[in-house]
């Protein structure tokens, strides 16, 4: 009897984190929903004690419906039937398990028929049914939408929309076009105000959608004729049960096949706005945006996590020269940095997760009172926090687990290239995750402005300020050293640009790379203060696999001038 | 107001024999129930199944689970609140210690006489008596219709359930009136998992005797709300001839356990298809072998 949540003791470790009690605080604003809803806690223990059940729960889903699941799903994949998506059988089942298990609207207000359950809390459910099924997570996860609506739609339109996603709807989320992919200022999905039946009228169409024939969809549209970029864009949602949206063809892709990706054709389809016009990419879609690369880190981690157990299995089983292969230390190690990184991901996702949950909920509150001044304080500083970690846990996260179903099939040897272990889908399956939700290049470009800005910095050295054990000293004052590293080729590369326009851009990846690496060492090195037992040899092999990357960053800066800036151009 | 139809489930906490490790025995033969987990009889998991299908399509109708056990046994109702029970029974005391199945299911009827369900589902068999008797019996003993092997509800409206039951060659499907017991078979569909909502609504749900034990605080919280209550009945309130329970009911005495050692290995021959490799594999779950 599977359960992916309690057969995973690093998850559970960070539910336990001290952050989650303000992050309860601010979710359940004095525990009022407890007079009104039978299912409400009473207070922060009993909330805290309600988040595990339901995560055992979505272990139990996981382990028990949607991992058996994923072979069959992979292999038979959705078609389109006349103009609409039929997904695999397999698919149809674990959604009907999680419906079932009342897993819909997991964050949405209990007004709206959901489980309050912090951003956080979805993140852990989200990486259980990645590693279950990777491409099946796209399909769940995509309730997030519903998150945006909350944040920014009417009432009305929040009373007609979300309690459908909490009773299991599905949605989507239509940005990309043909031409406009990392660049969506140049989205040209028409909008047109519809006078006499008082909706917007959608014409056009939008490539790669995944899950493009859900039930709800946010769809990014251009409502300002005649303009051509960001500033002429909306957001409006399509509902379904209107019609006026094919499916031309979904794409026939290297991986996550279980999840359908659609091409869209809009055709006078209804539709209403979200917000205020103009604000679609600005606002709206950024902010969708973030909770979604939140998500593509979350199924980032589930399938390292899935990788490197597949992994760990074979090596313990599979002999050679008369041992278990795990016995060479070639896979040994291997295996160690697997499980590493791995670590690494979550630790960083959760980190990111309840800042963003501390920034989100007070800017919730902010809506229905005026904040204190500290409060206002308390909310600047996460929002700073979730912007600079969003686009590094994103980008970590989805190249680790490259890298990790790498080495996982690597272990398998011939096997490994075979249809007949899972790791071979999850190799393929991992492929899609540092491209979509902006290419890990993009989150670069996200990340870069938080290099200078000094986010990273300032949160370097709040780290540092934290407790450290005997064992985890040493290694703290290797990660003070490291951070002046980090000091030094930033001003370097600073002063370069100066001289060379493009050489910041140049080096921008390097930079964000070594700031990451610090700031994960950092998360990881409180993890081993705290629970040395469990933490403390995993965190000593990351700091030396990232001190190890930071050096080759470092070196290569240092022996660049700006003439490289010429050298690598097209 | 229409009559709202009362669906009873009996299920019973068993030892997970399915998990055996090297202590499940003692030295002495007998079971030892400390070193296994006690989980929900996987068959009444199925009955359970089959209940909420029954409410699900008659809409007022309610779903409540009978066990008879010790106090801990109230787990069983509470995993089944769970997935979609209204509540539950505990029949508990000491007077049942001991029963076989004449005097557990003599004890499960007088419970049963007094709860007055239009339905009860059961599961076939139990994974540690195994004897699948119980269910039979209670239906003998309300001078109830019986309906075994349950695999599929095909309707149930007017009176009367519709069943599709799985016979060793094929399947047969039968019409009962109503009231009836049926048992369900483990190849009927799996149970439904825990609801999140209904988690967060019933996790602190007692037995009268579990809430005597408990902080006063936990009391008026229960109190406040009656859902949270689990009825709990003793040997008195189920009026029954003290003669025909526990051990002096129980005919059957456990003379001797032994330990047996196959000898000789069982030989069977198998083709190399997939087939028989697949009906291999199922008998090696099915007799807790494998998975
Ligand atoms: C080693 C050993 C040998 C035994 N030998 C015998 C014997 O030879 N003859 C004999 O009569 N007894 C015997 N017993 C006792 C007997 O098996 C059980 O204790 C009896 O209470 C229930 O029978 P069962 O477990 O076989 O249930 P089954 O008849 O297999 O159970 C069928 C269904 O009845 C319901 N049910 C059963 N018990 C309960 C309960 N407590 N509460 C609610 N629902 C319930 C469930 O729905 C279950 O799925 C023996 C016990 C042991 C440990
Ligand atoms: C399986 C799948 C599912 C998807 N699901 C959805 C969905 O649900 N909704 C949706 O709206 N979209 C979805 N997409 C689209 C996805 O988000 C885009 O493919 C992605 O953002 C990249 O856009 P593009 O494919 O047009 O690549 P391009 O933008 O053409 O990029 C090509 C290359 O150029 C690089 N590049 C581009 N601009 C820059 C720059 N400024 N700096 C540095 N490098 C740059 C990129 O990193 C990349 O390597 C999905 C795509 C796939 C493959």
């Amino acid at each position: 009897m599977a359960n992916f949540y309690l057969d995973n003791k690093d998850l559970q470790y960070h539910l336990s984190h001290p952050l989650m009690k303000r992050i309860i605080e601010l979710k359940e604003r004095n525990f009022a929903d407890a007079n009104v809803y039978d299912y409400a806690p009473q207070d922060a223990e009993d909330a805290l004690d309600s988040y595990r059940r339901v995560l055992e729960i979505v272990g139990d889903v996981c382990g028990e419906v949607i991992a058996p699941n994923a072979e069959g799903v992979d292999h038979e994949g959705p078609r389109v039937v006349n103009d609409h998506v039929e997904y695999a059988s397999g698919t149809v089942r674990n959604l009907e398990a999680l419906n079932e298990a009342g897993l819909g609207g997991m964050t949405l207000p209990r007004r709206f028929d959901g489980l309050n359950m912090p951003v956080t809390c979805f993140a852990m459910a989200n990486e259980m049914v990645a590693r279950a099924d990777t491409g099946f997570e796209n399909i769940w996860g995509l309730q997030d939408c519903a998150e945006t609506i909350n944040e920014f739609a009417t009432e009305e339109i929040k009373q007609r929309y979300l309690p459908r996603v909490s009773a299991g709807e599905t949605c989507a989320m239509d940005l990309t076009e043909p031409d406009a992919g990392s660049d969506l200022g140049a989205v040209m999905l028409k909008a047109s105000w519809d006078e006499e039946a008082g909706v917007w009228r959608l014409n056009g169409c939008k490539r790669f959608i995944t899950n493009g024939d859900g039930d709800i969809s946010l769809v990014l549209a251009r409502t300002e004729d005649g303009t051509k970029d960001a500033r002429g864009l909306s957001m409006l949602i399509y509902d379904k049960r209107d019609g006026g949206v094919i499916v031309r063809r979904i794409e026939n892709k290297l991986g996550i096949k279980g999840s359908p990706t659609c091409e869209l054709v809009f055709n006078n389809a209804p539709a209403v706005l979200v917000g205020d016009r103009k604000m679609g990419l600005i606002k709206y879609v950024m902010s969708l945006m973030n909770a979604a690369r939140l998500g593509i880190a979350a199924q980032s981690t589930g399938l390292s996590e899935a990788a490197y157990r597949e992994a760990l299995k074979y090596a313990e089983e599979r002999e050679q020269f008369g041992k278990p292969i795990i016995q060479f230390a070639a896979v040994a190690e291997m295996l160690k940095n697997m499980e590493a990184k791995t670590l690494a991901s979550r630790a960083l996702l959760y980190e990111t997760a309840r800042f963003v949950d501390i920034y989100k909920q007070l800017n919730h509150i902010s809506h229905e009172r005026s904040l204190e001044s500290e409060e206002r304080q308390e909310m600047k500083f996460y929002n700073r926090l979730a912007d600079g970690f969003t686009p590094i846990a994103k980008m970590f996260a989805s190249e680790w687990a490259n890298e990790v179903a790498y080495d996982s099939l690597q272990i398998h040897g011939g096997s490994g290239y075979m249809k007949d272990y899972a790791c071979e889908r999850l190799f393929r399956d991992a492929r899609i995750l540092n491209i979509y939700e902006g290419t890990t290049q993009l989150q670069v470009v996200a990340a870069i402005n938080h290099v200078t800005k000094g986010t990273y910095l300032e949160q370097m050295l709040r780290y540092e300020e934290g407790e450290r054990s005997e064992a985890t000293a040493p290694l703290g004052a290797q990660l003070v050293e490291l951070r002046k590293r980090y000091e030094a080729v930033v001003e370097r590369v600073e002063a370069l640009d100066k001289e060379a326009q493009g050489y910041k851009d140049f080096h921008a990846r390097r930079l964000v790379e070594i700031a990451g690496y610090i700031l994960i060492s950092h998360i990881m090195l409180r993890q081993a203060t705290e629970q040395e037992a469990d933490y403390l040899n995993p965190t000593k092999i990351f700091v030396k696999y990232a001190a190890r990357k930071i050096q080759e960053a470092v070196s290569y800066i240092e022996a660049s001038d700006i003439s490289d800036v010429e050298l690598f151009k097209a | 107001m229409e009559k709202v139809t009362k669906i009873v489930v009996m299920a019973k906490q068993v030892p997970d024999t399915r998990n055996v490790g090297k202590d499940a025995m003692t030295p002495e033969g007998t079971v030892n129930r400390a070193a296994l987990a006690a989980i929900f009889n996987p068959e009444d998991l199925n009955a359970l199944e089959m209940a909420l299908q029954m409410k699900d399509r008659i809409g007022n109708a309610t779903v409540y689970v009978l066990t008879m056990g010790p106090q801990r046994a109230a787990d069983v109702i509470r995993e089944a609140m769970f997935r979609g029970a209204d509540g539950g029974y505990l029949l508990s005391g000491k007077e049942f210690a001991g029963s076989d199945t004449l005097a557990t299911s003599y004890a499960l009827s007088c419970a049963l006489r007094k709860i007055n369900p239009d339905i009860i589902v059961a599961g076939r068999q139990a994974i540690d008596g195994d004897t699948a008797q119980v269910g039979p019996q209670v239906a003998e003993k309300l001078n109830l219709p019986q309906v075994t092997y349950a695999e599929e509800l095909i309707d149930i409206k007017d009176g009367e359930v519709t069943i599709k039951r799985r016979l060793e060659r094929g399947s047969e499907t039968v019409v009962a009136p109503l009231p009836a017991v049926i048992t369900v078979n483990s190849s009927a569909k799996e149970c439904r998992p825990r609801n999140a909502k209904r988690v967060m609504k019933f996790k602190y749900a007692l037995a009268t005797s579990e809430m005597a034990a408990a902080e006063d605080k936990t009391k008026a919280f229960i109190e406040e709300r009656p859902y949270l209550h689990i009825v709990e009945f003793s040997a008195q309130d189920v009026n029954p001839d003290p003669e025909q329970l526990g051990m002096s009911g129980s005919p059957t005495k456990v003379k001797k356990i032994e330990n047996v050692v196959f000898q000789a290995k069982e030989a069977k021959s198998l083709t190399a298809e997939d087939k028989d490799i697949e009906a291999l594999m199922q008998e090696l779950i099915a007799s807790h072998t494998l998975g």
